[in-house]
């Protein structure tokens, strides 16, 4: 008797979360459909879920009105520029928090808890001045530089780092190993988990970034993606099947990232929680 | 003793080495910024005059964040996207995390769905959304009219724009917040439950006894963070309605932009964006202090 109320059980559940995930997965089946229609089926009533033939010209055609594939290679090199100089800059001054102990460390790490809390929009209006008086408007470093300092980041490694034994540092030394050894021989290796956790989460912020490269752009040349999206559906508002190749292209790369590390990017997600 | 002097040596220089990029930027992009964001927000400036032109005009522009009738639009409509958002997104958090905790087949597959709204760029979705809401070619008023229902032009309308960046926006971060109360869930020992069966405790008393205190503290953090969240909403207005109709969907960072990018108004868009930090701060400090009253912490 029990086991059929746990049957039905299962089935509603399975019915929430069916009905649920295909609401929240449908507008990018939607997406996808869209991005391979014409222009016309794209607007067709009745809509069609799928279209009638498969139209790859449109992620040649959006080439005409906008460079597509040059925001797509902005924002891969600034993904992984922001990326990898993050987890470098985070995981030094961790390491240094956790470990190496000198006077005022305490301080200067209670300024970085505090910093986490400015919201962004604080620091928006001089950073800007900042970096168009220093002519980093319109460059790489200007698109790059903000990103790659995270009070969160060292938080989170540091915490990471703070588990590692002593002991383990200490026999690195008497066997003549220097910090800077140590660091990237037991430090690093150590803290794998966390800094894929880091990377996905560092690689998604700055993939879909948009205030910043908002304001700190002015030409085509510069424009990340998610930027070039924006200003494509400001031109050309009704080419449906244009913007949805545009937005095609700017999902897959993220996507891609996600099915491959979907483990740890749940725990980066988590381990927010924790804080 | 030469040893211990030349260790001594190496640890501070290693210090320096690994804290100097991180503090640089901390300096830089944080420190400095914050400082000059508080002389600015005292000042008119334009961005056209030099630094050393800057001129101060005292809390004018602090009087003008809650006089003037666009800024004060914006924050009434944060705390209507506030009043719709929150109790929504916790409500069906809880319930998807519940059932996402269950140990039934391809539940790995429902965590991995919901989540994918998350990872996606919020102009992507935005773009997509405003397809999908569009009042002609749209899919959403398409499947009310299957229903008999003539669906509004939503981001056009301004009774109906707020309710439709709220939806958007629910749909968004409940993979987030499902996530994260999951995690929780989880943390909470089995013995509890197993306690309750042998009392023969019902669902319902279970969850109100034991699932919904032992997870105050994920709920708290997450209340918290979608009411920081809130106050920051930005990315989906500025692409989904541009703020309108008629100031309708306006928030207090797209305001932010607007005065500082668009109007050139460096001093008034400062101000307000100190304006935003004390309502942050201040939510932050009632949720810590409301935390330390209700929250429940396992002992």
């Amino acid at each position: 008797m029990k086991d059929r109320g746990s049957l039905i059980k299962n089935a509603l559940t399975h019915l929430f979360l069916i009905v649920a995930s295909i609401t929240l997965i449908f507008p990018f089946l939607w997406m996808l459909s869209g991005g391979f229609k014409d222009s016309l089926e794209v607007v067709k009533m009745p809509p069609q879920l799928l279209p009638s033939q498969w139209n790859f010209d449109n992620f040649i055609q959006i080439e005409k009105f906008f460079p597509l594939y040059r925001f797509l290679f902005n924002s891969v090199v600034i993904a992984i520029v922001t990326t990898v100089l993050q987890l470098l800059i985070c995981a030094m001054a961790a390491y240094v928090f956790a470990k190496i102990t000198f006077k005022g460390r305490q301080a200067i790490f209670v300024v970085f808890l505090t910093t986490m809390m400015i919201p962004a929009q604080v620091t928006l209006v001089p950073l800007f001045i900042l970096f168009s008086q220093t002519n980093l408007i319109d460059t790489y470093a200007g698109l790059i530089l903000p990103g790659i300092f995270s009070a969160y980041g060292t938080f989170l490694l540091r915490q990471n780092i703070m588990t590692i034994p002593n002991e383990l540092l200490e026999a690195a030394f008497i066997d003549g190993a220097s910090y800077y050894r140590v660091f990237g021989s037991i430090i690093m290796p150590l803290i794998k988990p966390t800094l894929a956790a880091l990377t996905i989460f560092a690689f998604m912020s700055s993939w879909n970034s948009f205030l910043w490269p908002l304001i700190a752009t002015n030409s085509k040349e510069l424009m990340t993606l998610p930027l070039g999206l924006s200003k494509l559906q400001g031109k050309w508002s009704t080419e449906w099947n244009l913007l949805m190749a545009g937005n095609v292209i700017s999902f897959l790369p993220i996507f891609a990232v996600y099915l491959f590390a979907q483990r740890y990017f749940i725990k980066g997600m988590t381990m927010t929680g924790i804080k | 003793m030469r040893m211990v002097g030349q260790r001594k040596w190496n640890r501070r220089t290693a210090a320096f080495v690994f804290l100097l990029p991180a503090v640089l930027g901390l300096i830089a992009f944080q420190l400095l910024p914050m400082i000059s964001s508080i002389f600015i927000s005292f000042s008119d400036w334009d961005l056209l005059s030099k630094w050393t032109q800057i001129h101060f005009i005292g809390w004018t522009n602090y009087v003008e964040v809650f006089s003037n009738e666009k800024s004060y639009t914006s924050i009434k409509n944060v705390f209507i996207f506030l009043i719709g958002y929150m109790p929504v997104i916790t409500l069906l958090g809880i319930m998807f995390a519940v059932l996402l905790n269950r140990n039934i087949r391809a539940i790995k597959l429902y965590r991995a769905a919901i989540f994918v709204p998350v990872i996606t760029s919020w102009v992507a979705v935005s773009i997509v959304w405003r397809w999908l809401l569009n009042g002609q070619s749209g899919l959403i008023n398409y499947a009310l009219s299957k229903i008999g229902i003539e669906g509004p032009i939503w981001l056009q309308d301004d009774h109906w724009a707020m309710v439709a960046i709220i939806a958007v926006t629910i749909w968004k971060d409940i993979g987030f917040v499902s996530i994260i109360l999951l995690a929780g869930l989880q943390d909470i020992s089995e013995d509890y439950y197993e306690a309750a069966n042998l009392d023969g405790a019902s669902a319902w008393s279970k969850l109100i006894k034991i699932t919904i205190p032992l997870l105050s503290p994920t709920l708290f953090f997450i209340i918290t963070i979608s009411l920081i969240n809130s106050f920051q909403v930005f990315d989906q207005v500025l692409i989904m309605t541009n703020g309108g109709p008629a100031g309708a969907t306006s928030t207090i960072v797209e305001q932010v932009y607007r005065n500082a990018f668009q109007f050139n108004k460096m001093g008034f868009a400062a101000a307000q964006s100190w304006v935003l930090f004390v309502i942050i701060f201040s939510v932050t400090m009632v949720m810590q202090w409301l935390q330390r009253r209700w929250v429940v912490y396992e002992r």
